[in-house]
């Protein structure tokens, strides 16, 4: 390239760097996907509002809120299930669940969680609605703001919008601190204002970010902020479905008078009348036929929009419709097309899906109301005594799950003849002894085994100990080890040793 | 370079370019929306705030403190005295309580035992090991023998007051330097050390006579040590029978004690620690294992 073809590099203000916020005002539509939209708006959204009203009678000594995230006492109560800390390796279970059945849904209809099941995206369509309620439609909306004139009637609508806005925000708010304590009592303290001042803070916090990501922000979550986009462009495949616009049908797009000319003379002529019903009823401001694109989040209101536009002039519907990106080039080449649903990406993750559930599914079954763990002391490893026995110091930690005291049997076995003590418990046995642990409560035990010279044979041995509820007989083990002094200890003679 | 075009226009996807163009490789312009400069502009005044509210730059010898008097020492000292508060109850019972009391009450037990673990890292670590393990010259208090007796009022009373040092309630009792000090003759230390080696069922190096060591040993050390080598807590006299020696049990070692006497101290802790502490040691240090 010579230097006189160069492009000159221009001045920094020659191009806009920021770029305006251009307003989406999108239309009201109705179809079946804005049909299946608004159900699951009122599923997700009731489910988030009223779970926390949910009773679930577990005994006298725990709360009855199906859902409870008992902070204070670090427990989280899911209906039938109740979590300890210990075991939030069930939260991480579910959390990979999750988000592979979010890489199946993607690979099954591309991004299906965003336009349906996002809360930005399902808060939004709320926010929309009552926008559209209080300030009427697309146009309306768009002639409103163009005339830009501030009369008693639009400050009225203004006002009530964002009170109605900042009201559902609130709720919002609200409704999130209920999960983190009694439910009915909060309210009760959060009307009186007795409430801890946290869970006002956290209304307010939520409050702010649902007013403003779902009032203001908008499309600019999706466009701007949201990561998912961006890793589900690298999830898809040719194979997924996505809203598409169908070119081979669509084009060339002109007018519906001069589509019926053309074919009257048998000429070519697309479906497309140009009307742009799909422009206008997008939330996110896309022209799907420009094809799949970043800012469209895959809510299907522009097929709702198109059919009812094809419905009217008496064409086909399905000009915009859920289709693969294969079948796109298929058509193209005038081929059949074929849909695949079944293929090795949605099978591994079906696998996967299935085998962690079950992994999970197992754990929760074979799960009781026992726990126990070990911790050898490490500093020092083992004691010699003054006999030349040597003893090991264990920190056990013993957890009763269930909801009332209960006596439990600590038992050491894997040894032979081992002396067993547990500090500040009396002996009930040689190798076991008899404790009580509270309802809902861990018990930390100080506990040393003993060898005797004699019969000591190695340096590290296994052992085991084992926790036994008296009252329903389940059980726990924990493995540990039993460490001696290095080399034939048991024959050798004591001529040295640096104490 | 030649005249810019900054209007210029990508053919595949109708954008607007920035009129960079390397190699042939034109830039579009997708320019970042107008809120997010207001948000860098938002941290900016945050910031500015920040370095006016909390401490910020390093002065000379000290540093901007900031218009909110924020210091991380401050609620350090508001978390440990809240925590005082927390364990206010337990330190009062356990103040009151007897030490025998304290180890029979599982509650009690735990909460001396969390305190007492804590107390011994940062006081008794530094000599006797983090885990009481101790090494040559400072006993590993997890094992069942003591010179200075292992029952709760025994180790009690040792760490209120301490060994061998000014204070009149500390344990006294020196092993003298038998040898430096020519109250056995030099050339007699083997022959002694080679019967205490005997003492705890081993096999002396060299053929002494060992019927002279019994001797000696029952002239210089029984008054102590016992006739037997059991040795006396009372005067801090080891046990010299058993697997278990402070200063090591190979027949060097033994000679050069004899000759140059041993005399470890521990300081006094009582008026040092809160007594509450002090009970708390007390009772994990019986518990680790070896108390009587
Ligand atoms: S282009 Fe269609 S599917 Fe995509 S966001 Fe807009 S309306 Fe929804
Ligand atoms: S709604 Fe259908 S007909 Fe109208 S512009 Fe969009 S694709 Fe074309």
């Amino acid at each position: 390239m010579s230097s006189a073809e160069v492009p000159q590099a221009p001045h920094d203000d020659d191009i806009p760097l920021y770029e305006a916020r251009k307003e989406i005002y999108p239309q009201a539509v109705h179809g079946r996907f804005r049909t299946a939209k608004w159900i699951i708006l009122c599923i997700t959204l009731g489910v988030y509002y009223f779970l926390p009203f949910v009773r679930w009678y577990r005994g006298p000594n725990a709360p009855d809120q199906a859902v409870l995230i008992d902070l204070p006492n670090r427990r989280f109560y899911f209906f039938f299930i109740e979590i300890w800390p210990q075991e939030l390796y069930y939260v991480t279970g579910l959390l990979v669940l999750a988000a592979l059945i979010l890489f199946l849904m993607n690979a099954v209809a591309g991004r299906v969680w965003c336009g349906y099941l996002c809360p930005q995206t399902v808060w939004t369509d709320l926010f929309y609605a009552v926008e559209r309620m209080i300030e009427g439609d697309r146009r309306e909306r768009m002639q409103k703001a163009e005339r830009g004139r501030w009369d008693l009637e639009r400050i009225a609508e203004k006002i009530l919008k964002h009170t109605i806005w900042l009201m559902i925000a609130w709720w919002t708010g609200g409704a999130w601190v209920l999960y983190f304590a009694d439910a009915p009592t909060l309210v009760h303290e959060l009307v009186t204002f007795q409430a801890p001042v946290v869970a006002y803070v956290w209304i307010a916090i939520l409050t702010f970010t649902t007013y403003s990501l779902a009032g203001w922000m908008r499309e600019q979550v999706c466009l701007y902020m949201c990561p998912w986009p961006r890793i589900q462009a690298a999830l898809t495949d040719e194979y997924a479905l996505n809203v598409m616009y169908r070119y081979d049908r669509g084009e060339p797009r002109m007018s519906a008078k001069k589509a019926e000319a053309a074919r009257k003379a048998d000429e070519s002529a697309g479906d497309c009348v140009d009307c742009f019903q799909c422009v206008a009823v997008c939330p996110t401001g896309v022209d799907i036929r420009n094809g799949s694109q970043l800012g469209c989040i895959q809510c299907g209101l522009c097929i709702d929009a198109c059919d009812n536009v094809m419905a009217k002039l008496g064409r086909p519907g399905g000009l915009i419709a859920y289709d693969t990106d294969d079948n796109a080039e298929r058509r193209e080449h005038h081929e059949e097309p074929v849909y695949r649903i079944i293929r090795a990406r949605t099978v591994i993750y079906t696998v996967l899906i299935a085998l962690v559930g079950a992994v999970m599914l197992y754990a929760f079954t074979s799960r009781n109301n026992v726990g126990i763990s070990a911790l050898h002391d490490r500093n020092p490893l083992f004691v010699k005594l003054a006999d030349g026995a040597i003893r090991n110091a264990y920190t056990i930690r013993v957890t009763n799950k269930s909801l009332d005291t209960r006596p439990f049997r600590l038992e050491v076995i894997g040894l032979k003849e081992p002396k067993f003590d547990v500090i500040g418990v009396p002996q009930t046995g040689a190798t076991s002894t008899l404790l009580e642990v509270g309802p809902d409560q861990t018990r930390e035990l100080r506990v040393l085994v003993t060898l005797p010279k004699a019969l000591i044979r190695d340096e590290k041995a296994d052992v085991s100990f084992r926790l036994t509820d008296i009252v329903d007989g389940s059980s726990a083990i924990v493995r540990d080890h039993f460490f001696a002094p290095e080399g034939d200890y048991h024959s050798q003679q004591d001529g040295h040793h640096g104490q | 370079m030649a005249a810019h075009d900054t209007n210029k226009v990508d053919t595949v996807t109708g954008m607007s370019t920035t009129g960079h163009e390397w190699d042939g490789i034109q830039e579009l312009n997708t320019p970042l929306p107008r809120w997010w400069l207001w948000l860098f502009y938002i941290c900016i005044v945050w910031g500015i705030g920040y370095v006016i509210a909390y401490p910020a730059w390093p002065l000379v010898s000290s540093y901007t403190k900031g218009v909110l008097g924020y210091a991380s020492r401050d609620q350090i000292e508001t978390d440990m005295a809240s925590l005082k508060v927390q364990r206010g109850d337990m330190v009062a019972k356990m103040e009151s309580a007897s030490l025998a009391d304290i180890e029979k009450d599982p509650k009690m037990l735990e909460v001396a035992r969390a305190l007492g673990k804590a107390a011994f890292g940062t006081n008794c670590g530094p000599c006797h090991g983090q885990g009481a393990q101790g090494g040559p010259s400072y006993p590993n208090l997890n094992d069942d023998q003591w010179i200075w007796g292992g029952s709760l009022d025994q180790i009690y009373q040792t760490i209120q007051y301490g060994i061998r040092n000014e204070n009149p309630e500390s344990r006294q009792g020196p092993m003298p330097a038998f040898g430096k000090d020519g109250i056995i003759p030099k050339a007699d230390i083997p022959i002694v050390a080679a019967y205490v080696v005997t003492l705890s069922g081993r096999k002396p190096e060299g053929n002494v006579d060992l019927a002279k060591g019994q001797k000696l040993f029952a002239e210089n050390c029984a008054s102590c040590h016992g006739d037997a080598g059991k040795g006396n807590p009372e005067v801090g006299a080891p046990n010299l029978t058993s697997n278990i020696w402070l200063y090591g049990g190979d027949e060097k070692t033994i000679i050069e004690t004899v000759t140059n006497g041993r005399g470890g101290v521990m300081p006094v802790w009582a008026g040092r620690l809160e007594p509450a502490t002090i009970k708390a040691l007390a009772v994990y240090v019986h518990t680790l294992g070896g108390g009587q």
